[in-house]
């Protein structure tokens, strides 16, 4: 029988099937955050249960930490520090691997997993965070779950989970000059809708995809809860493979060459049937820039904003309308008439060290500076991000325009550790949730990707490299 | 986990489609390591005209007469989307509600709610809207009884019959404990591991 990418890590991993769509799946790596993770570790040991495999759970501190330079466990939010002190000592209990602030390799949990070689290919990896699908961007089925299911991870290696169905979505065509693998998950957003992948397990296909660097495909997949999708994945290949070579948790030696002829089979079949398909052809789009506070709000970087009389359903008339009282635009008028308050650069989205360079190498060709008005900010996704970023003396670049260079976590992607842009501001951000009140009290963010944050920044308006010409 | 059976209450409207979790509990509301004291922060951006005096906005359902007792959540498509914090169910719960019926729900939403006891229905716009129908008209409140056992919300004398899967539904029934329910198939764990153990040997780190 001819399988898809999915049904075949659905069997790999099935320990026992428990109604016609239910299985107990083996879970074979847990990461944690001190946001949700703690929870989760501090009810288990509340009802007196263990971790019952700990060196296949990790966890690291980024949703509330501090991310200034010289931070320590206070956060601006006078409680954060309570979950970090909690985390530590949980996860000190449990024997679980910490990267904790002062750990070199800390940074933000979907960046680390395939840094550190902790999601591999074909594994099955969950964590108490929604955008875990990233890591189907090395081809690991990874989703996210509550704090409840991770207990009940965290004390059986299994989780009962009902199978989603199939979904391939092919992109094709060879992406222009300037559009980068975030303005593709922007696009398939629009296309699709922020509901359009519910119940599914989508896979992402085609000559656009395969093209991408295997950071991008983790940018793609990032977003694949965007579409309210169970995950998003990508078949790996050997780009992925030479990728994983001397991870840290990685196999290495003998298990290198034995996990290297597994992963080879890690491919749906030529002929293998697909719930749902759509084929897009993205050879011709351009950066894309969010108008509105769902992430499916995403036009054109040169577009013109829809009237909400044009929104396809009753219900999409009265949210595209309250969507642009909040973020104060108007139909009709271009995203160039929006002047903004600030810039953000990070994100499990967006702050590995190829987005970084990309936005580094505008700046350095352009010699722009940010402009006056105007607070930007980058903030590594990691250490290691962080430390290869200042060996190639980016964060001098960043500096010099005009950016501020942080500790690396999720920062201002929300306002977790208390941290806030101003309220009402208009911000430029490579996050990926334009959610109302998300980065803060009335802020208004606008996704897009690295390239169009620092273009914007320098612009002091929304803009994007492709639409200042 | 709290038990579902059946439940009579007033049903409040929100009818828009992608409500988010952090719309129902904003990131600055979950002030604690711990599932409680969340009620207050609920729907706090649409709830507040100004979220830190916590004045209220009249013109939002939660705050008007009619709706001071809801128990019963109506939505649009994809309720719950976004972040998967679980607080947005437990804020839910504190504040009183134990259903939540929408057009389709988020699927990690729709995990968490289960394995909490706050009963999530997926209903067809249709449905959803005959069911509101009589609150339209009349102006009055509207009375839902929602039945587990029998998969039926009544409202007077419409009466809807709505989906679960089984195993779902046994599990709010009983109010089981997943953890222990999954424990008696210890051994079949364990012989997946035997000989998963085997084919990728690389997943096994030492403990």
């Amino acid at each position: 029988m001819s399988l898809t990418l999915v049904d075949k890590l659905w069997s790999m991993h099935e320990v026992h099937r428990l109604s016609e769509r239910r299985s107990l799946l083996y879970i074979d790596r847990i990461f944690l955050h001190e946001r949700t993770g703690s929870v989760a570790l501090r009810e288990l040991e509340a009802k007196q249960r263990k971790v019952r495999l700990p060196s296949h759970a990790f966890c690291t501190m980024d949703h509330i930490v501090d991310t200034t330079p010289g931070r320590s466990d206070r956060t601006l939010m006078p409680s954060g520090q309570d979950f970090i002190v909690a985390t530590r000592s949980a996860a000190q209990e449990a024997s679980i691997r910490l990267f904790d602030i002062d750990d070199p390799d800390q940074g933000i949990v979907h960046v680390l997993s395939p840094e550190l070689g902790i999601a591999l290919p074909g594994s099955t990896l969950i964590c108490p965070d929604s955008h875990t699908c990233t890591l189907g961007g090395v081809g690991a089925l990874a989703w996210g779950v509550g704090s409840t299911e991770t207990e009940h991870a965290l004390a059986t290696s299994t989780l009962r989970v009902e199978r989603p169905q199939n979904y391939r979505v092919s992109l094709d065509g060879e992406l222009p000059v300037g559009v980068t693998a975030k303005d593709l998950i922007l696009y398939v957003i629009r296309e699709l809708s922020a509901s359009g992948g519910q119940g599914y397990a989508i896979e992402f296909a085609g000559s656009a995809v395969e093209s991408l660097s295997v950071e991008g495909r983790l940018t793609l997949c990032n977003m694949a809860t965007e579409l309210s999708a169970f995950t998003g994945i990508i078949a790996p290949d050997q780009k992925v493979f030479d990728y994983f070579r001397d991870r840290d948790f990685a196999p290495s030696g003998p298990t290198w060459e034995l996990a290297q002829a597994h992963w080879q089979d890690l491919k749906s079949d030529p002929d293998a049937v697909f719930d749902r398909e759509m084929a897009l052809d993205v050879s011709q789009i351009g950066p894309q820039i969010s108008w509105g506070t769902s992430p499916q709000h995403t036009i054109d970087a040169s577009g013109v904003i829809p009237t909400p009389a044009d929104a396809p359903s009753g219900l999409q008339h009265s949210s595209w309308a309250k969507a642009q009282a909040y973020m104060q635009i108007r139909p009709g008028t271009r995203l160039e008439d929006y002047p903004i308050d600030a810039a953000f650069l990070g994100s499990c989205t967006n702050s590995r060290l190829s987005d970084l360079r990309l936005a580094a190498d505008y700046l350095r060709h352009s010699g722009a500076r940010v402009a006056p008005s105007v607070k930007a900010l980058c903030v590594p996704g990691s250490g290691r991000v962080k430390r290869a970023a200042e060996a190639e003396g980016i964060d001098e670049v960043f500096r010099e325009a005009g950016f501020e260079w942080r500790e690396p976590g999720c920062s201002l992607c929300f306002f977790a550790g208390g941290e806030r842009f101003a309220e009402g501001a208009r911000v430029i951000s490579t996050t990926n949730r334009n959610f109302e009140g998300r980065q803060g009290l009335g802020v208004r963010t606008h996704l897009a990707s690295p390239l169009s944050v620092v273009a914007s920044a320098c612009a002091g308006y929304l803009t994007s490299v492709g639409s200042q010409a | 986990m709290k038990v579902f059976n059946e439940h009579v209450g007033v049903a409040m409207p929100l009818p828009e489609d992608n409500i988010n979790t952090d719309v129902i509990i904003p990131s600055r509301e979950m002030r604690t390591v711990s599932k409680s004291g969340l009620a207050d922060g609920l729907f706090a951006p649409w709830r507040y005209l100004d979220p830190d005096s916590r004045e209220e906005n009249p013109s939002f359902a939660m705050n008007k007469a009619a709706y001071r007792d809801a128990s019963i959540l109506i939505a649009g498509k994809n309720f719950g989307c976004g972040s998967s914090r679980e607080h947005a169910v437990w804020a839910l719960m504190e504040a009183g509600f134990k259903v939540v019926i929408a057009e389709s729900f988020a699927t990690i939403f729709y995990n968490n709610a289960l394995r909490n006891g706050l009963l999530a229905i997926a209903l067809d716009r249709r449905l959803i809207d005959a069911l509101a129908a009589p609150v339209r008209d009349s102006g009055a409140v509207d009375v839902l009884s929602v039945n587990l056992t029998d998969q039926t919300i009544s409202a007077g004398a419409m009466v809807v019959r709505f989906e679960i899967d089984p195993d779902a539904k046994e599990m709010l029934l009983e109010g089981m404990d997943e953890i222990s329910l999954t424990q008696r198939n210890a051994l079949l764990i364990e012989a997946f591991e035997r000989s998963d153990r085997e084919n990728r040997p690389w997943i096994y780190l030492n403990d």
